[in-house]
């Protein structure tokens, strides 16, 4: 049980590394090539190429360990699977015949039919391909919704879950605002990715027009997404989960006891055991507001709840929402101060916010990564929210010892497969961007 | 509806055998067939644009499975546990090789990545091969629908089954030639020059192979499963199906000795496409056949998710398909005619 959360919860963060960034960079690429295609300027011809190859690389390695993630559901948790199949097997079936097929039929059209296709044809063709690898977020996050806030179910003769109405399932508010904020994630990351080479070469003094064009999309683009993470979308998500996972907040908040006028907590440490939040440094009143629009607001603590349906880990959870909300702040500032010195004309010279640009690419790897941790912990001890607890939802016949075997082979392996990918991934930006036409 | 679904579903991994079968087989055959840099880049070129696409024919049967049979597939899954993670391992390495291979120049490079690609294609048939294997002998189901069962066993003439066994490796060596040679027609098709010509002597001799693998995966079935061909004396069409796809495998030596280099691959589109729906057919409604007892056995009634959900699935699987015939049809145009060994890159 523990070892099957461990895998699927190492497999999935890994997993998601790479489609945020291929959503994201999917639709800078489509950006890039409707420039081309309005200014007839080549240089956003190169940058699309650049990004192109970097995309390929990423999109393969995305491809290959997405894979495993749809075998898991049954092979790891096949009550999970059995109990509500008859519902979110319609998204994941979904996903494969709207997006996959779709993302993979173009994506080799699109690396390397440039030149047969024309200029108008591969710009579709990437469109094509941006418009796949969103759609497929769609129908996992919408798979996710309902195990969150399950919506257009009954329960069917044998204890199963069946579908009752399509669309109350595939237009779960839950799922709109949850998809929302992950696609205005993935593009955070996509568009730090590209400041951030654009600021490497801008310290190295290379490729002078790309790093500045790099620098200016990325940037710009990174703005825009991290204002849209924060309002709407994420003040929405946080609304739902005030009004449909009472649990969840006061753990992610860290409020033990019930009570108006509930602080918002900055930093401190949770205490399980003595169910108080050490050295809180914390804004009065504001989660009350925030959560419910009105400073007196009663915020139910997690003594309001049975502790059988308090979330397993705690601080776990704790530490990844403030991890999330902390990182998302800090990239927002860098990237309203960097906006403002392109404006000024002043960016190429200030050699301290072009380091941080460059050294910032982790952070929205670790934000997405510290909100998926949010979302899911958030969520237990139900694995489909007041339906199915986790514990009842592995698949009863595997051994733990088969399980803990398959999961060192997948750390073995994704490890080499890591190693390789930041190599190949160094190497293009190391060869700069127009090493295409010298490759093999 | 229940039927319907069973049928769709037998169609999709169909396709997907024919599909993703032509890629593995190349792999197979690679290392044979492709003795020089540039032509084994000229076999990776025939199969690199497709043959992911190809494999999302198993990502969407195995999602199609998930929602119309969910009882089948949380059964099969985690019943097949091992077996799927191993394939699951050898699918990605497969996937890296083809994609990553030409990323470098370097010879050790490219043979790292080749080794990888041969051994990652010759496995994945033979556990393939082994899971149809399984499903027609049966697994030892329980009256709650779930089942757990060995990786391998001793390989003696009896009945003590695992995934692996002497039944189920004969049924995963018959997978491998059939798709060996699916693939070495898929590259007499695709390609010309010196691998061509190699394909065509190579097909010739794994004609005979698969000829005599499947005289003996026949008559080894009734050990395995006594009753496996009982239901045939009331169908028909199993039987045609099989007598249509015996006429493609005999028509491939008439075809490799003609000029039109599509035919011998179509006569093994027939022949697997054949061999697989009569297989099928003699199945049903069985999804899963229990060796414990028959009564525990999960069909396509039992299995399956409600009406409604059911119904509502045919909608968008009928949209969904329109639009992935006019894909494929699409790319498989783009991509027409041969891959020549002089041609740089894909």
């Amino acid at each position: 049980m523990l070892w099957d959360r461990l895998q699927f919860a190492f497999t999935v963060t890994y997993h998601y590394l790479f489609p945020q960034l291929t959503m994201g960079l999917a639709l800078i690429i489509v950006f890039m090539k409707w420039r081309y295609l309005r200014t007839d300027n080549d240089k956003w011809n190169r940058a699309a190429r650049f990004w192109a190859r970097i995309f390929a690389i990423n999109f393969a390695v995305g491809v290959v360990t997405g894979i495993p993630m749809e075998f898991q559901f049954g092979t790891n948790w096949a009550g999970f699977s059995n109990f509500a199949g008859g519902v979110i097997g319609q998204t994941l079936a979904m996903e494969g015949v709207f997006a996959f097929f779709l993302e993979s039929s173009l994506l080799g059209l699109f690396l390397f039919g440039e030149k047969k296709l024309g200029r108008r044809s591969h710009f579709v063709v990437a469109a094509g391909l941006c418009a796949g690898s969103w759609l497929s977020g769609y129908f996992i996050i919408a798979t996710n919704a309902f195990m969150q806030h399950p919506l257009g179910y009954t329960v069917g003769a044998n204890g199963t879950l069946q579908l009752a109405s399509f669309w109350q399932f595939v237009l779960n508010p839950w799922a709109v605002w949850e998809y929302a904020h992950n696609m205005s994630a993935s593009v955070i990351t996509a568009s730090t990715v590209v400041a951030s080479v654009g600021a490497l070469w801008k310290l190295i003094g290379k490729y002078d027009e790309e790093s500045s064009l790099f620098l200016k999309v990325g940037v710009i683009t990174a703005l825009i997404a991290s204002v849209l993470q924060i309002f709407p979308t994420g003040d929405q998500n946080g609304k739902l989960v005030a009004d449909y996972q009472p649990t969840a907040l006061a753990a992610l908040e860290g409020v033990f006891k019930s009570g108006s006028m509930a602080p918002l907590a900055i930093i401190g440490q949770p205490n399980v055991k003595e169910q108080t939040l050490e050295n809180p440094i914390a804004v009065p009143g504001m989660l009350s507001f925030l959560a419910y629009g009105s400073f007196n607001a009663t915020v139910k603590g997690l003594d309001a709840f049975p502790q059988e349906n308090w979330p397993d880990n705690i601080p776990l959870l704790y530490y990844a929402y403030h991890i999330m909300v902390g990182l998302g702040t800090i990239i927002l500032a860098l990237m309203a101060i960097s906006a403002l010195l392109i404006y000024l004309k002043r960016l190429d010279n200030t050699r301290a916010v072009l380091w941080l640009l460059m050294l910032a690419f982790p952070f929205p790897y670790i934000a997405t990564t510290a909100g998926w941790l949010t979302t899911e912990l958030g969520r237990q001890p139900w694995i489909v929210y007041n339906l199915l607890r986790t514990s009842a939802a592995a698949s009863p016949m595997v051994n733990t010892g088969d399980v803990v075997f398959t999961t060192i082979g997948f750390v073995g392996l994704y490890f080499v497969i890591g190693v390789v990918f930041l190599y190949l991934v160094g190497r293009e930006i190391a060869r700069g961007p127009v090493y295409a036409e010298g490759k093999v | 509806m229940q039927a319907l679904w069973y049928s769709l579903l037998s169609a999709m991994l169909i396709v997907y055998v024919i599909l993703d079968g032509f890629d593995f087989g190349a792999g197979i055959v690679y290392g044979l067939v492709a003795k020089t840099d540039a032509e084994r880049r000229q076999v990776l070129s025939a199969v690199g644009p497709v043959w992911d696409g190809n494999e999302v024919w198993l990502l969407a049967a195995g999602g199609t499975l998930f929602f119309a049979f969910p009882r089948a597939y949380a059964a099969g899954f985690s019943g097949f546990y091992m077996p799927l993670v191993i394939l699951l391992w050898l699918l990605i390495l497969r996937g890296l090789s083809i994609e990553l291979r030409s990323h470098e120049p370097y010879k050790l490079w490219h043979e790292f990545w080749d080794w990888t690609f041969r051994f990652a294609s010759i496995l994945i048939v033979i556990i393939l091969g082994a899971a149809f294997g399984n499903i027609i002998r049966g697994v030892p189901l329980n009256a709650e629908g779930y089942f757990a069962i060995p990786l391998f066993t001793d390989m003696l003439i009896r009945p003590s089954i695992g995934i692996l066994d002497y039944y189920t490796v004969v049924a995963g060596l018959f997978a491998l030639g059939v798709l060996a040679l699916h693939g070495t027609l898929f590259l007499v098709w695709k390609t010309d020059g010196a691998v061509r010509g190699r394909s065509i002597a190579l097909a010739k001799r794994l004609w005979w192979t698969v000829f005599a693998l499947a005289v003996v995966t026949f008559a080894l079935t009734p050990t395995v499963q006594p009753a496996f061909f009982a239901p045939l004396a009331g169908r028909v069409w199993p039987l045609f199906l099989l007598l249509v796809s015996l006429a493609g495998f005999f028509y491939i030596p008439t075809a490799l000795k003609g000029t039109n280099d599509v035919r011998p691959f179509l006569g093994s589109v027939v022949f697997i496409a054949g061999i697989l729906a009569s297989m099928a057919g003699t199945l049903f409604p069985n999804l899963i056949i229990s060796t414990t007892n028959p009564a525990y056995n999960m069909t396509a009634y039992t299995a399956s998710a409600s009406t409604y959900g059911l119904q509502i699935g045919l909608v968008w699987w009928i949209i969904g398909m329109i639009l992935v015939v006019g894909y494929f049809t699409f790319v498989y145009r783009t991509l027409s005619g041969k891959v020549s060994a002089q041609t740089k890159g894909e």
